[in-house]
């Protein structure tokens, strides 16, 4: 299976090709992806060094192009996917079906992946994509348990790549408008999730609350560590509950499940965090190149340090395991 | 510029409500509901189906005798094998139009005339006059798109009804797993569908005890009820063709009564929100993702009034 790792930028970048990722994806440094954060991603200038560095090293490159286009304003992303091909993209990961035409008909040639952000779940929503757009590839939501996602295989004429490893959406993505509620941001339309110009932190009779918006997200007593209030991950009151109603602070990791998923017909597995720094990248794309090289009964030592790194330190398997839901 | 005059449409029941709520509620809109189009069936959750079946043939019939225009609705996620196989049989069977509310009906139904709920994401015209293209006839846009949005995809997509949400709490989100379900000590694989129990959602408060948003099983819908009164004529003058109203616990009909009377002109948009404040009080009014704002936004405003009576 490939290995198919994040950059948020240049240095990122290197530091996940020279790890081992069989492909790294990364996005323009604007609303035409879904990582559209201060300080992240690239010009095309060093999206074009980028992928000179990657051919080297036989590493491919993906360039995610996962927002839904503005209406009016097209030109914007109809440039960004002109000048990824003109630089050598590898693939583009798209998820607007607008874009889509655009990019089958204006390159035919050009390798096309559907985004986890088209939300396609089932087996005549992965075949439309394929007839309509000939797409090669398909990212799986995480809302599919690893039976789920066998039987997807078995009925499809594409490629599967799911997620592995990183930030966890309980909510179907590309279908939710929770974080634009609450601050006028989404992340199909301007490419971010919760952003950071709308968080704020304030202390409260001995609490640290966390804001989005104009609302309380999260409140930490002293002796608890304070996490970024991304909206569903929240605790909130629900009748007389009190409690993280969507999702606990919890990281995927499904790397135990390796064998389950290539027998599933997954072909590659995602690493999420194109917003995490070199370091972390290239820790985790390192350790996930040696777990997927290595016997299954050497592998839990190896992912046990990643743990480390996870949010929260606690992982889940997430959909991918029944009980979740 | 279209000279037809926008009508109403009733989106379809997305809580689960008990069998005879469920019929009583649809001969009512039959009978008494101003709207010219009303999309049936269960959306949000393939395990309530069974609830509302013994009633679908007759809660139609009475809408098609009262010279409704029945629209078929679909699942919004489609995971399940089951699922997959409803979502066939019933884009197979349907002597109606189907709403596909997810990408495999929009797969089904290509070549055959259909409508397109809000769950599918169309953000731009360059989709829409796709979708058009596939046999789609019309296209309620999502809740986030801001007037802009709905203005450009109007004007450049010819051939399309499009319809916007009018009233009711915005579908925000929907997950595998069901909040609702495990905010009551149980998962969704053995949920005994406690999710019935709150037949116009399930408030969530922030921890500082702010209404924010409600559960409706695996969905996630506003707290806040969207409510575009004021800014119908606007709407009708670019070109959109209906308003829905998406059902509330409320007195419906009252609902689409004020929306067509603001529409018609018998009654000043300002009054109507009163009134509107007065048959819906368990939610308070927002509009804030039409004007570009965040969803939960309410923005007061007069600037329609200079397309008053178009």
């Amino acid at each position: 299976m490939e290995l198919i790792c994040p950059a948020g930028t240049p240095a990122a970048f290197r530091e996940a090709a020279d790890a081992g990722a069989d492909a790294v994806y990364c996005g323009f440094r604007d609303e035409t992806n879904a990582r559209n954060f201060p300080g992240l991603n690239f010009s095309r200038e060093e999206l074009g060094e980028a992928i000179a560095y990657a051919r080297r090293r036989d590493t491919k490159t993906f360039v995610a192009l996962n927002t839904f286009m503005r209406a009016g304003h097209e030109e914007l992303w109809y440039q960004a996917a002109a000048d990824a091909v003109r630089v050598g993209a590898d693939a583009l990961i798209l998820a607007d079906f607008g874009l889509m035409a655009h990019v089958a008909e204006t390159y035919p040639e050009q390798r096309l992946h559907v985004s986890v952000q088209a939300s396609v779940s089932n087996p005549d929503a992965v075949n439309f994509l394929v007839e309509a757009f000939g797409a090669k590839r398909v990212v799986l939501p995480r809302t599919l348990t690893i039976a789920d996602i066998a039987r997807l295989a078995r009925q499809v004429r594409c490629e599967i790549e799911v997620f592995a490893f990183g930030g966890l959406c309980v909510m179907a993505e590309g279908r939710c408008s929770l974080s634009s509620y609450a601050t006028g941001k989404s992340p199909n339309m301007n490419g971010v999730c919760s952003p950071p110009s709308h968080v704020r932190y304030r202390e409260d009779g001995g609490d640290l609350v966390s804001e989005l918006g104009a609302y309380t997200i999260n409140r930490f007593p002293r002796e608890e560590a304070a996490g970024y209030p991304t909206l569903c991950k929240g605790r909130f009151d629900i009748a007389d509950a009190r409690g993280y109603a969507f999702e606990d602070p919890a990281s995927l990791d499904v790397m135990g499940e390796i064998d389950a998923l290539r027998e599933a017909g997954v072909c590659a597995l995602k690493i999420e965090g194109r917003q995490r720094g070199k370091a972390y990248v290239g820790e985790v794309v390192a350790t996930l190149r040696k777990a997927l090289d290595a016997r299954p009964e050497d592998r839990p030592a190896l992912l046990a340090r990643l743990r480390l790194l996870s949010e929260g330190q606690r992982t889940t398997c997430g959909a991918y395991e029944k009980r979740w839901r | 510029m279209d000279a037809r005059k926008p009508t109403l449409s009733l989106g379809p029941v997305l809580y689960l409500w008990d069998g005879p709520k469920w019929r009583d509620f649809y001969c009512r809109i039959a009978d008494e509901a101003p709207v010219s189009h009303v999309v049936i069936g269960e959306t949000v959750c393939s395990k309530r189906l069974h609830f509302t079946e013994p009633f679908l043939v007759d809660a139609i019939d009475r809408l098609e005798s009262a010279g409704k225009q029945v629209i078929l609705s679909t699942l919004a996620l489609v995971t399940l094998e089951r699922e997959s196989h409803y979502v066939r049989a019933l884009v197979a069977d349907s002597p109606y139009v189907v709403e596909a509310n997810d990408l495999s009906a929009l797969a089904l139904l290509e070549g055959r005339a259909h409508a397109v709920g809000p769950l599918v994401n169309v953000y731009n015209a360059a989709t829409a006059r796709l979708l058009a293209r596939r046999g789609a006839t019309s296209i309620c846009l999502p809740p986030e798109l801001p007037a802009s949005s709905i203005d450009a995809i109007v004007s450049q997509t010819p051939g399309i009804a499009f319809e916007v949400l009018a009233f009711g709490r915005m579908p925000l989100a929907i997950s595998a797993r069901c909040a609702h379900a495990r905010a009551k000590g149980h998962i969704k694989d053995n949920c005994q569908f406690v999710c019935g129990e709150d037949p116009d959602g399930l408030p969530v408060k922030t921890l500082d005890r702010q209404s924010f948003l409600a559960l409706n099983g695996v969905q996630t819908v506003s707290f806040t009820c969207q409510a575009l009164l004021t800014e119908l004529h606007e709407l009708a003058f670019q070109g959109v063709q209906r308003f829905r109203l998406s059902p509330q616990d409320c007195d419906m009909v009252a609902v689409a009564r004020l929306y067509e009377d603001v529409m018609a002109g018998r009654m000043d948009a300002e009054d109507a929100l009163q009134r509107l404040r007065q048959a819906y009080p368990a939610a308070p009014l927002s509009n804030g993702f039409h004007h570009g704002r965040e969803g939960a936004a309410w923005i007061a405003r007069a600037r329609n009034i200079a397309h008053g009576a178009t």
